[in-house]
């Protein structure tokens, strides 16, 4: 394996890190909450079609985006009523909030695309183009038409470089490092990894991240200091909302051209095996959805590893996050302690 | 106190779940401009309008009893298992491994053999599961979701690289022997002089299913393990308290809860496809939640919520071949009955409750 080959290998690892490390932390701040977040799946496919749909209309990511976050939004709105509101089971709502998104995504994208669930491809060209035009007329009436062709002429998130890359890219292993694995992605990549930090400080560095973190503990320590349970799990669940709507909206507008049926393929899943892999922590997700991230790449790569003695084949690779995230439950590897009110409706003492 | 008879809480409250779920699923036909009524019309000719229907309904009904039962007899014991998919896949496996293996002459041997794998197989996907949760405390809805991913990739391995007939391009076994073909219920309705379901896939496993409900019903009602199961679910201190070990419990609980998850494999892979596919579940391991949620996880209402869904599955598929509206519109109905009966129960319940109370009052 030459330098070449490890370096495409993390690059796509990045990519494909990206709406695991969204989702996951999405899961972190609904988690830590006290709110049992395995809806994560399904948010991330409402944002991907929501996202891709209107992406596919307006012919502008940005719209597309806003569209994504709105869809992810509802259904944790749907969360937040059952699980909060109406104290019911968290995990129940959460699979109902899977099969909603993989029927409705379906259903609706039938009825405005007719093309058997996926959305146009978002790529240059007559299928899209055919989508588009009337939403450019109609703006050409407001921006003019020059306005309107500039506005509706990015329906995809385009690649990033960052400065200095082809300067430095002459500089031995740093150099092709910088252009080939850092610069170069989307711009939801970078919003991803600078949540990270933003997590840490938000968890660790202010008051609200200290109540947040207190009523997944503690919730009637939070309900005797005078603060609201009720609106801080509210705003913990909107906020994983946002970001798994971050996540989907990556998925079909900058990772791929398109949404298509289930494209999230189990994610969600990843996402959240990887939130217990990083025991709850902003930093662990990091690192742990680079590893899943560089295993999913690996086994794109590598369909049968090679190993010498012996041959891998993906399908272990693919089931390798689960199998570490069990031995990890186990806690035979370090052991992983949720939230204690995790799962726990608060009930308010009368 | 209860503030409700027993037949609003067992009849009532379902029932109106029932309702909100199928009146949203209206306004989802409304908003992708189908009619309603169209709609309903097709599924219910389609699948109770013919015998042909009903084949197919009580066929999918089949697997959907195995699946319900299986998350009810863990919700029992308070343990929600998400993971009847995989276990059900495995059971699939076990019945392959056990026909394609043993010379079995006749169907009768072929039946109850083939059952025995597929429960053991099923069983022990629930059992590291079920032994991380009452030993290590791992939260058996997580290991149960990473479990159906595993089943699935091992399942895959397994068909492409070592159960694939040579020559074979399927990721599928070989066929079963011919004399291990269970009988259908249209053969036996021939036997008995008149022609039913010709062509369908509903088989003999059905009475197995109605035979299981009876010996849930048995086991978590008129047995001692029933009652240490319904203890422990109730209150683990309280059971703990009278002397039942919440080990025992809890992999038993799991136990019997993938071994019934694990028979479905009778139904789908020996009676309909007589071959093991990639994907044979199709996703009944989770219509189990839904099923049991909404028979009151009670096997009379399991059978009953099995009968809808197989009525919704077979009804969504005329509905995908008759009009436009895709077949997914059954998972959002799935979804929306898994979120009233299960996630949004207090919202129907609270205002039931408190009109209850009132008429008392009103009456006293």
């Amino acid at each position: 394996m030459d330098l070449n080959t490890v370096l495409q290998i993390l690059d796509s690892a990045v990519r494909l890190m990206t709406p695991l490390l969204l989702a996951c932390l999405a899961g972190l701040y609904s988690e830590r909450a006290g709110v049992f977040d395995i809806g994560l799946e399904g948010k991330m496919l409402m944002a991907a079609f929501s996202a891709a749909t209107v992406a596919a209309l307006t012919g502008n990511v940005w719209l597309g985006l806003m569209a994504g976050l709105l869809g992810a939004l509802l259904l944790s709105a749907i969360h937040g009523i059952a699980s909060i509101t109406f104290r019911g089971n968290q995990l129940i709502s959460g699979v109902a909030i899977n099969f909603l998104a993989s029927g409705l995504t379906v259903l609706l994208g039938q009825k405005i695309f007719g093309l058997g669930g996926r959305t146009p491809s978002l790529t240059p060209g007559a299928e899209l183009e055919a989508q588009v035009s009337p939403f450019r007329g109609w703006l050409s009436g407001i921006t003019g038409p020059e306005g309107a062709a500039a506005l509706t002429a990015a329906p995809r998130f385009g690649d990033v470089t960052l400065p200095f890359a082809e300067t430095l890219r002459g500089v031995p292993v740093i150099g092709p490092l910088y252009a080939e694995v850092i610069s170069g992605h989307s711009i939801l990549v970078y919003v991803a990894f600078l949540m990270v930090p933003l997590t840490w400080w938000v968890l660790y560095r202010t008051r609200f991240g200290l109540r947040l973190r207190a009523v997944g503990e503690n919730p009637a320590s939070v309900d005797t200091a005078g603060v609201s349970v009720t609106r801080l799990r509210f705003a913990a669940v909107a906020i994983a909302g946002l970001l798994c709507g971050l996540a989907g909206a990556y998925l079909a507008t900058g990772l791929s051209a398109g949404f298509v049926k289930e494209m999230t393929a189990g994610r969600g899943f990843i996402a959240l095996a990887a939130l217990i892999f990083a025991k709850w922590r902003p930093w662990g997700a990091l690192g742990a959805t680079f590893l899943f991230g560089l295993l999913e790449a690996l086994a794109n790569r590598y369909p049968n590893l090679d190993l010498g003695i012996v041959t891998v084949p993906s399908m272990f690779m693919n089931a390798l996050p689960y199998i570490l995230t069990v031995i990890i439950l186990a806690g035979f590897v370090g052991r992983a302690i949720p939230p204690r009110a995790g799962g726990e409706p608060y009930v308010k003492e009368r | 106190m209860t503030r409700m008879p027993k037949w609003a809480d067992v009849i009532l409250t379902p029932l109106i779940s029932l309702v909100l779920a199928m009146a949203i699923s209206a306004l989802v036909i409304l908003a992708i401009g189908e009619s309603p009524t169209v709609a309903l019309t097709t599924m219910i000719d389609g699948a109770l309008g013919s015998s042909y229907g009903w084949g197919f309904t009580l066929y999918y009904a089949t697997n959907f009893i195995f699946t319900g039962l299986a998350v009810m007899v863990a919700y029992h014991a308070s343990l929600f298992n998400i993971g009847g998919e995989g276990q059900a896949a495995m059971g699939g496996l076990g019945v392959a491994l056990v026909l394609l293996s043993l010379p079995l002459p006749h169907w009768a041997l072929a039946l109850p053999v083939a059952m025995i794998g597929a429960a053991l197989f099923g069983a022990a996907w629930a059992l590291i599961p079920a032994w991380l949760q009452a030993k290590r405390g791992s939260h058996i809805v997580i290991t149960t979701i990473m479990f159906n991913f595993i089943a699935a990739a091992a399942l895959n391995y397994v068909l492409v690289n070592l159960m694939r007939p040579v020559g074979s391009m399927d990721p599928a076994s070989a066929r079963f022997p011919d004399a291990t073909h269970l009988p259908k219920l249209s053969d036996m309705a021939l036997a008995l002089g008149f022609e039913w379901g010709k062509n369908t896939p509903v088989n003999i496993s059905f009475f197995v299913a109605v035979i299981a409900c009876v010996l849930v019903w048995l086991l978590i009602w008129r047995s001692r393990l029933g009652f240490e199961i319904r203890a422990f679910g109730k209150s683990e201190p309280a059971a703990l308290y009278a002397g039942i070990n919440p080990v025992r419990i809890t992999v038993i609980a799991m136990l019997i809860s993938g071994g019934l998850a694990g028979l479905m494999a009778i139904n789908n892979v020996m009676g309909e496809a007589e071959r093991l596919v990639l994907n044979a579940v199709e996703g009944a391991g989770f219509i189990g939640i839904a099923v049991a949620l909404m028979g009151r996880n009670h096997p009379v209402g399991v059978f009953l919520a099995a009968l809808l869904f197989g009525f919704l599955y077979q009804g969504g598929g005329e509905l995908a071949l008759w009009t436009s509206i895709p077949r997914e519109l059954i998972v959002v109905i799935q979804a929306l009955v898994i979120l009233f009966t299960g996630a949004l129960d207090n919202m129907v319940r609270m205002p039931l409750e408190r009109m209850f109370l009132a008429m008392r009052k009103k009456g006293a």
